[in-house]
């Protein structure tokens, strides 16, 4: 019997390696041979640890969320397909059949480290294409493609990789930002613990684009299980030469490193990330020089989330002009969201942009989990914006986020129900700023302290209208006057909890 | 101390990133980055002791003191927050009678927050002795803590 587990964080923080240590008894206690493959996850992480169950002929039923007390009377039932915790063929479920799976084709379906198995469903075909149209017109697909970085500043990938390759150097680099620190986002963790063999594949494609032939992966050090899965999937890539002196057999040179971030949220900043790289504080760099010119070790380098050197190697292998297919306007592809917080069926959803903030909050999400109205989402993680369900009609795209002052970011939807006071949300936004800011800046490194005050002030009920005011105006002075994004987009949560929730900067005046 | 944590450290001296390479490395020898070990990775790696510190302090992996037996980080971010992490975080610090970085006196926890765990749509999450876990009930994990630092004061 083949038994598919995930070993993803989201499986085994709510026990899923306790679930193989039952079944691998069970099974031993009853004769059965039983083969466990530890996977990726799927993505929906309300039904996790979902168990999946090869049948002869090699369809799959999906049991979850399955727990250790389930295991024994799910072998008692031959883990039949009409039992409790049955949802019968995994791709079938709504959840998954609305998608437009292309970065997460096979995340939670093969084993992450088996290189035979990534081969097998379409891996390397990007790369031998890239190897084979050369530099210039793998770059010319990449700007076709209209991908746009996907950590959050959604700048053009083909302009960054023009300029890099452009750039004249005896070394060049191609850095992973993996510092994935956003609340509300684990498309980058998925990846890396369900399918880190793309991840590489987009690298040496880049690498091979750019001129580069060498990478680092820089990764928060809050990810222990994608540091072991991606730490031996570079060691099978060095092994199967996808890495080295002949790297996928391109006839280039590519190598990479993984380097532990050390817990500082700014790092996630690209500047600061190569600060960071290079062994010092993370501190922002002023920009220009752009890191496309001089990045690491004053060398061009080209920085990239992890999503977008995922989305590499489907646009090679399909041609950009088939991933500018999906998608709306300028906001091209598609896009991981993550539900997040109180969502009763949390998890990731790939989709072309496009689709509204309500089909994937009501469509995908069900609603909240506690049972109660949905009050407010934040989109794009800790600098993003509160939006009211007056708004979730709103089209997830760039160009409709911004707009209203908002951002997409790195996709993250965080659902709050009506318990949520979005005073303490905007005042957390400040705590958030203080405790991570990276101290550069005046604005950002007083302001956040300051915004806090302010907002205890008004919390308490302290001449609101005089203190709103001055928030007001502080988030005015962070705004202009910040290096970059961690003291200029903190406001935008803050301004937009008062905007669209200014009773809950009033309760405590109006005797709420 | 001197030669051990020049033995540990050594190996990252020229590599990119080497002084943050070394000093993960030297925590996870020796548990924390003591006082005494700075003037070392100064010499080691031909930087003042200010920057060497300044880069110790900058990162909130990095501790200057020992740990207790048993370490716990709650996560903070917003979508635990949405499905009470502040309940299951004010639970567990009373439950402990101590504040965020703290370690009691017996040396048998050292609760700390962390800044997202990648569990946003699984929470109220937390990692305990680096064990990641996820939709947890303030009271049972409350419970858990205590007999915990019971187990880890003995």
């Amino acid at each position: 019997m083949k038994v598919y587990v995930p070993l993803d964080t989201a499986a085994v923080a709510v026990g899923a390696d306790e679930v193989v240590e039952a079944i691998v008894a069970e099974a031993e206690a009853r004769k059965v041979a039983v083969e466990i493959v530890r996977t990726g996850s799927r993505g929906m992480h309300w039904l996790e640890p979902l168990v999946e169950i090869e049948r002869v002929g090699g369809a799959r039923v999906a049991f979850g969320p399955v727990s250790v007390g389930d295991v024994k009377a799910l072998f008692e039932a031959d883990f039949a397909s009409d039992h409790a915790l049955a949802h019968g063929d995994p791709a079938e479920i709504p959840y998954l059949k609305g998608q437009d799976r292309q970065t997460f084709a096979r995340c939670g379906i093969i084993d992450p480290l088996s290189f035979g198995a990534y081969c097998k469903s379409g891996g390397l075909a990007g790369l031998k294409r890239a190897a084979s149209i050369g530099a210039v017109e793998t770059i010319d697909e990449v700007m076709t493609s209209g991908l746009r970085g996907r950590g959050g500043a959604a700048f053009p990938s083909g302009i960054k990789w023009r300029t890099v390759a452009g750039a004249e150097a005896e070394q060049k680099y191609i850095v992973c930002n993996a510092d994935e620190g956003d609340s509300g986002t684990f498309s980058d963790r998925m990846i890396l613990e369900g399918d880190p063999f793309l991840l590489i594949e987009g690298m040496v494609i880049a690498g091979l684009a750019v001129g580069a032939t060498k990478g680092f992966i820089y990764l928060r050090s809050e990810y222990p299980v994608a540091q072991r899965v991606l730490g031996q999937a570079l060691e099978i890539a060095q092994r199967e030469g996808l890495l080295g002196a002949d790297a996928g057999g391109s006839g280039c040179a590519f190598d990479i490193e993984l380097f532990m971030g050390a817990g500082a949220y700014i790092c996630g900043e690209e500047t600061s990330l190569l600060e960071s790289l290079e062994g010092k504080r993370g501190q922002v760099r002023a920009k220009p020089p752009l890191p496309a010119l001089e990045g690491l070790h004053g060398k061009p380098t080209l920085v990239h989330n992890v999503i977008s050197l995922c989305a590499v190697p489907s646009v090679l292998a399909n041609g950009g002009s088939w991933y500018h297919d999906f998608g709306v306007g300028r906001s091209t592809g598609t896009m991981p969201f993550q539900l997040a917080g109180n969502v009763k069926c949390g998890g990731l959803v790939e989709v072309a942009f496009g689709l509204s903030l309500h089909d994937l909050i009501y469509k995908f999400g069900g609603g909240t989990r506690s049972g109660k109205p949905v009050k407010a989402v934040q989109v794009g993680g800790p600098l993003g914006a509160y939006i009211p369900p007056s708004k979730f009609d709103m089209m997830m795209d760039y160009e409709t986020f911004g707009k209203i002052g908002a951002g997409v970011g790195h996709g993250g939807i965080v659902v709050f129900d009506e318990d949520a006071d979005l005073a303490q949300q905007a005042k957390y936004a400040f705590d958030f700023c203080a405790e991570e800011s990276c101290g550069k800046c005046t604005p950002c490194r007083i302001g956040s302290v300051r915004g806090s005050e302010v907002m205890a002030k008004i919390i308490s009920g302290s001449d609101v209208t005089e203190n709103i005011e001055l928030l007001t105006d502080l988030c005015e002075v962070m705004e202009d006057g910040s290096l970059c994004a961690m003291g200029g987009m903190t406001p935008v949560p803050v301004l937009s909890a008062l905007k669209y929730f200014p009773e809950d900067f009033r309760a405590v005046k109006e005797g709420k | 101390m001197s030669s051990a944590t020049e033995a540990l450290i050594t190996p990252f001296v020229g590599q990119t990133g080497g002084l943050l390479r070394a000093l993960h490395a030297l925590q996870a020898g020796v548990g924390y980055i003591d006082a005494s070990a700075i003037p070392v990775i100064a010499d080691v790696f031909n930087l003042t002791k200010a920057e060497v510190k300044g880069v110790v302090s900058f990162y909130s992996d990095f501790r200057r003191a020992p740990a207790g037996k048993h370490s716990i980080k709650i996560c903070q971010a917003e979508a635990c927050q949405a499905v009470g992490g502040r309940s299951l975080t004010d639970k567990a610090l009373r439950a402990l009678d101590l504040s965020f970085g703290e370690t009691d006196s017996a040396g048998a926890v050292t609760i700390e927050p962390v800044y997202c765990l990648g569990l946003c749509a699984s929470g109220p999450a937390a990692m305990v002795d680096g064990k990641l876990r996820g939709r947890l009930d303030p009271n049972l994990f409350a419970d858990e803590l205590v007999q915990l630092q019971k187990d880890g004061a003995k």
